[in-house]
């Protein structure tokens, strides 16, 4: 009998191991290496971050810096730059120019040279710009003053605002740009989409409207207060500071942090992957979403030790040892390097070596 | 005396006519040159520009501008094989790495032409950016790359069907390129200095900034630019064939003090910049000597041999030799700048060989014995035999046997011969007979007064007063005793050369306007803005004072009322704020703006040195509107 109960509780062990190591999905795993104003950064205030082949652009509050080689560059408004805070940056993957917006303009840098645009001296709606992409020949840039459009070959602004589009508010806060769709991400207008092919504005709006509740769930934008959009594969992520939403074109699907993995509904920025995944930045920590597993990864909230952990389907959450965790909770940027990430925080930038 | 004189006899009566009408109408209202006897509506000249060797050394090239051809010469006779018509004003041209096409760059109607130096025939003809006027070809015959003069970029395109795969940022008015040896690299120049990088408020009043554009050929991008400080306008490029040297022919213009005196170099140095291994590093090396100048440098070649260095200096009208080997060890021995110090150049330059009018590209011979030059102005080529630094042989072109007006002035126009000790020309601020994108403090305003931006000269007949304080009525007293007196410092021209230059000034054409729509009809935006320009209510239904509508003062077809007002931009130094009403013409090519260049561009007249309105109403504008105003001013 002893026995028998011996084999049970052995048996049913083994059944538990193998059924909890079945039940934790496989999400990446990461060995964070951070950058700080200790060993090259131009300041600890990472805004942006974008990924150049080898090269690693990190837009600071204090300048903008360039990783290569293992050595930080950094350049200023000395160097050109149309201010200090560089907010966002964006590749024209054809030329290799980068275009970084700052709170002073729009800035290009090309082959080492870097040329500024304001809207003293240039189209460009607003000096404040907090999203810009490049699509073909045209700068898309969402700035305090709505959204606009620079052709690169002819050097024509269109600029849209509240005279010529369905957009409430002009505090427009983020751009995603394909030949086929641009959409910009507006704090308290939800977000705009343009149909590259018609000429076409449609606009999506959180169906509660300003209600700060939830009251219709999957029917809509979480949120009016759209800080981040992110289009792929024909697939809108748009993040807010009250949750985040995918749209596949029907239908819409709404993350909270009561029923999903998000850390927090305070969320900076989001970057899919494809149609399925998605990296969410909050004030909380980085999210990884695969479609349906969810991992998070920061420093404790409580202890500040490294953690993460990884949510199934079911909301079971599983913590995985982990010894790093990214420069901070507060996420600003996203940008991938192969299987590698990189993250800017409010307190560093830190590169995700993939595990 | 200049040969032209003597071939004046031919046409000498009517040339003497024209200057007749146009001496007698100084005082007496426009010149209408036109009218006269030389109308210059059947000139045909050839105006060679550029000259290429076919690999094997069998052919001459020769681009041909005014007369808008490739004209194709035996190698060995110069006798003419054939005469290839390409599209207007073709600007440059060169050959694929296998000798069977030539691409040439047609300036005027944004193409390019492709060659078959088998056939001997245009096989194809492909739209590309605006004014383009050099092409070059990767070595694996991928790529083309085209240097945009307006577009200020360098468009890749696929060398087998033309498509453009996309656009790199240069210089502006980015116009020669250059392939390394290797064909690792593509390297690119242009003609106006780049806009100030920092906003300082003393833009106009900084030394003008330039760059040699590195593209990696295989990639397609800018990998480097190589700063060239104080400079504005820099033309061919060339490399020897190990590729450790580069060497690139250049204007260094001294705008930011007053031009009070041309000796010693007052005005212009004319420069080279080296680079490359061989210098390690870049060098910027002149040209110039005590007594003599090299001006308006344009052609480069370096020998097989990498023992000289030849450049063609358009407003000199000679060739100047380099000893290469005694240049780059007095450059290894002379760290620091050697720019301003005239003595430095007869170290190294060991001979200066006249050639004819306005020269201007180069081509050696595989061997390097023979050198030829494209004489544009007269329409020959000189071939200078290398071994004894003479001209052996002037080939001339076929074309018109007599001399025009028109041509007389404009060698008058190219040359530096003018002004004291050969200095500067007028081309040497208006390059191509446009601008130089530089301000200038001239000396008759008082030292330090009257800054001023160079005016464009296109298209300025009938657009008189001239001069930004409209001083000068006519165009024979803006280029006269005044031009004599302050800027050549020399001899004066007698009667018939002004009347010359005044003629072919008169005569300019606008170049096309790259901001129309092909159906001539303005777009949605420029429609807008037409409304802005001619409105006289603003947006709060107020009247807007006659004086204060864009349309009053930009009155008539060149956008002008020649008329002058103080739109409220005079600055400390300006003796007075009444200024002439520039034309509109091409205007989204001539920043800077406004008389002293201080609007970096035309957005900064309206933004930053408009606040009372008196450069028109335009602070009820929203942003937008303002863009739209600019979008229409660009079609003028």
């Amino acid at each position: 009998m002893k026995n028998l109960t011996c084999f049970t509780l052995f048996v049913a062990a083994i059944f538990m191991a193998v059924t909890a190591t079945a039940a934790t999905p496989e999400m990446p795993q990461f060995r964070f290496e951070n950058f700080t104003t200790a060993n090259g950064l131009p300041d600890n205030h990472v805004y942006s971050v974008l990924v150049d082949g080898d090269r690693i652009w990190a837009g600071t509050d204090n300048g903008l810096a360039v990783y290569e080689n293992h050595a930080w560059k950094s350049y200023t408004t000395k160097d050109g730059l149309a201010h200090r805070a560089i907010l966002t940056l964006a590749l024209d993957k054809r030329t290799g120019d980068v275009w970084a917006g700052t709170m002073g303009g729009l800035s290009r840098i090309s082959g080492g040279r870097i040329d500024s645009y304001t809207q003293l001296n240039s189209g460009l709606s607003n000096d404040v710009v907090y999203g810009v992409a490049v699509e073909g020949e045209n700068v898309w840039v969402a700035t305090a003053a709505g959204g606009c459009k620079l052709n690169i070959r002819t050097g024509q602004w269109a600029l849209y605002n509240e005279r010529n589009t369905p957009m409430n508010e002009i505090w427009v806060y983020s751009v995603s740009a394909t030949p086929s769709k641009v959409y910009y991400g507006v704090w308290g207008s939800g977000v705009l989409e343009y149909d590259q092919k018609t000429g076409r504005w449609d606009k999506y709006d959180d169906p509660d409207g300003e209600n700060e509740m939830v009251l219709f769930k999957d029917q809509g934008l979480i949120h009016e207060i759209v800080t981040s959009v992110s289009y792929v594969d024909n697939i809108l992520w748009a993040a807010t500071y009250f949750g985040d939403s995918r749209y596949d074109g029907r239908y819409w699907h709404n993350f909270l942090t009561k029923d999903s993995g998000l850390p927090s509904n305070f969320t900076n920025c989001v970057k899919g992957v494809d149609a399925q995944r998605a990296w969410f930045g909050t004030d909380k920590g980085l999210a990884f979403y695969d479609g349906v597993n969810w991992a998070v990864y920061r420093s404790s909230v409580t202890d500040g030790k490294p953690e993460m952990t990884v949510r199934d389907a079911e909301g079971k959450i599983t913590p995985v040892t982990v010894t790093t965790a990214p420069a901070h909770n507060y996420v600003l940027g996203i940008d991938f390097q192969g299987n590698d990430i990189w993250v800017a925080t409010a307190k560093g930038l830190s590169h995700g070596i993939r595990q | 005396m200049r040969r032209a004189l003597q071939m004046r006899v031919a046409l000498g009566f009517v040339a003497a006519i024209a200057a007749v009408i146009v001496t007698a109408s100084w005082n007496h209202g426009p010149v209408r040159a036109a009218d006269g006897p030389d109308a210059n509506t059947t000139e045909n000249y050839a105006s060679p520009l550029e000259v290429l060797l076919s690999p094997d050394g069998a052919r001459l090239y020769v681009l041909c501008q005014q007369s808008e051809e490739i004209r194709v010469l035996n190698a060995a006779n110069y006798a003419v094989i054939k005469k290839i018509a390409v599209g207007r004003v073709p600007r440059g041209f060169s050959l694929s790495p296998d000798g069977k096409r030539i691409i040439v760059t047609n300036s005027w109607d944004d193409t390019i032409s492709v060659i078959d130096t088998g056939k001997l025939a245009v096989i194809a003809t492909w739209a590309v950016g605006a004014e383009p006027s050099s092409v070059v070809e990767d070595r694996a015959g991928k790529r083309l790359f085209v240097a945009n003069r307006v577009s200020n970029d360098v468009a890749v395109l696929d060398a087998e069907t033309g498509a453009e795969e996309k656009r790199l940022l240069a210089g502006r008015g980015v116009s020669y390129l250059a392939i390394s040896p290797d064909g690792g690299r593509i390297y690119a120049t242009h003609i106006y200095p780049n806009p100030p990088a920092v906003r300082t408020g003393l833009e106009n009043r900084t030394a003008p900034e330039s760059e040699i554009t590195v593209i990696d050929a295989a990639r397609a991008v800018v990998t480097e630019r190589i700063p060239l400080h104080s400079i504005a306008g820099v033309f061919h490029l060339a490399f020897s064939n190990d590729g450790r040297l580069g060497v690139a022919a250049q204007y260094h213009p001294k705008n930011l003090v007053p031009l009070a005196h041309l000796e010693h170099g007052g005005a212009f140095a004319y420069t080279l910049t080296v680079f490359g291994a061989d210098v390690g590093g870049t060098v910027e090396v002149p040209l110039d000597e005590l007594e003599r100048y090299a001006a308006m440098p344009f052609g480069v070649a370096i020998s097989p041999d990498k023992s000289r260095i030849y450049v063609t200096c358009g407003g000199s009208e000679m060739v100047t030799v380099i000893d290469v080997p005694r240049m780059l060890r007095f450059v290894r021995n002379h760290p620091g700048p050697l720019v301003h110090d005239l003595s430095v150049s007869s170290n190294y330059v060991i001979a200066r060989i006249a050639v004819g009018h306005n020269p201007r590209g180069v081509a050696l011979s595989r061997d390097g014995s023979k050198l030829f030059v494209a004489n544009r102005l007269d329409d020959t080529i000189s071939v200078i035999d290398t071994r004894m630094n003479r001209v052996a042989k002037t080939i001339k072109l076929d074309g018109p046997a007599g001399i025009s007006v028109t041509r007389l002035g404009e060698q008058t126009f190219y040359t530096a011969r003018y002004s004291f000790q050969g200095q500067i020309g007028c081309a040497s601020c208006h390059i191509d007979s446009t601008l130089d994108g530089v301000t200038w403090d001239l000396e008759p305003d008082g030292f330090g007064r009257d800054i001023v931006d160079n005016r464009i000269l296109e298209d300025i007949k009938d657009t008189e007063p001239y001069k930004w304080n409209g001083g000068n009525p006519d165009i024979p007293t803006e280029c006269g005793p005044r031009t004599e007196k302050y800027f050549w410092r020399s001899e004066t021209y007698d009667n018939l050369t002004l009347a010359d230059l005044a003629v072919y000034i008169r005569n300019l054409p606008p170049r096309p306007n790259r901001w129309r729509q092909a159906d001539g009809e303005l777009s949605p935006a420029q429609e807008r803005g037409k409304v802005i320009f001619e409105r006289d209510v603003d947006k709060f239904k107020k009247p807007i004072a006659e004086y204060n509508r864009c349309s009053y003062c930009h009155s008539g077809p060149k956008g002008t009322s020649q008329k002058s007002f103080d739109v409220g931009t005079r600055k400390l130094t300006d003796n007075s704020g009444l200024l002439d009403t520039p034309q509109l013409t091409n205007i989204a090519l001539t920043a800077p703006y406004l008389h002293d260049g201080s609007a970096q561009t035309l957005e900064e007249i309206w933004t930053v040195f408009n606040p009372d309105d008196k450069h028109g109403r335009t602070n009820d504008l929203t942003k937008d509107e303002l863009n739209d105003l600019i979008e229409y001013l660009r079609t003028r």
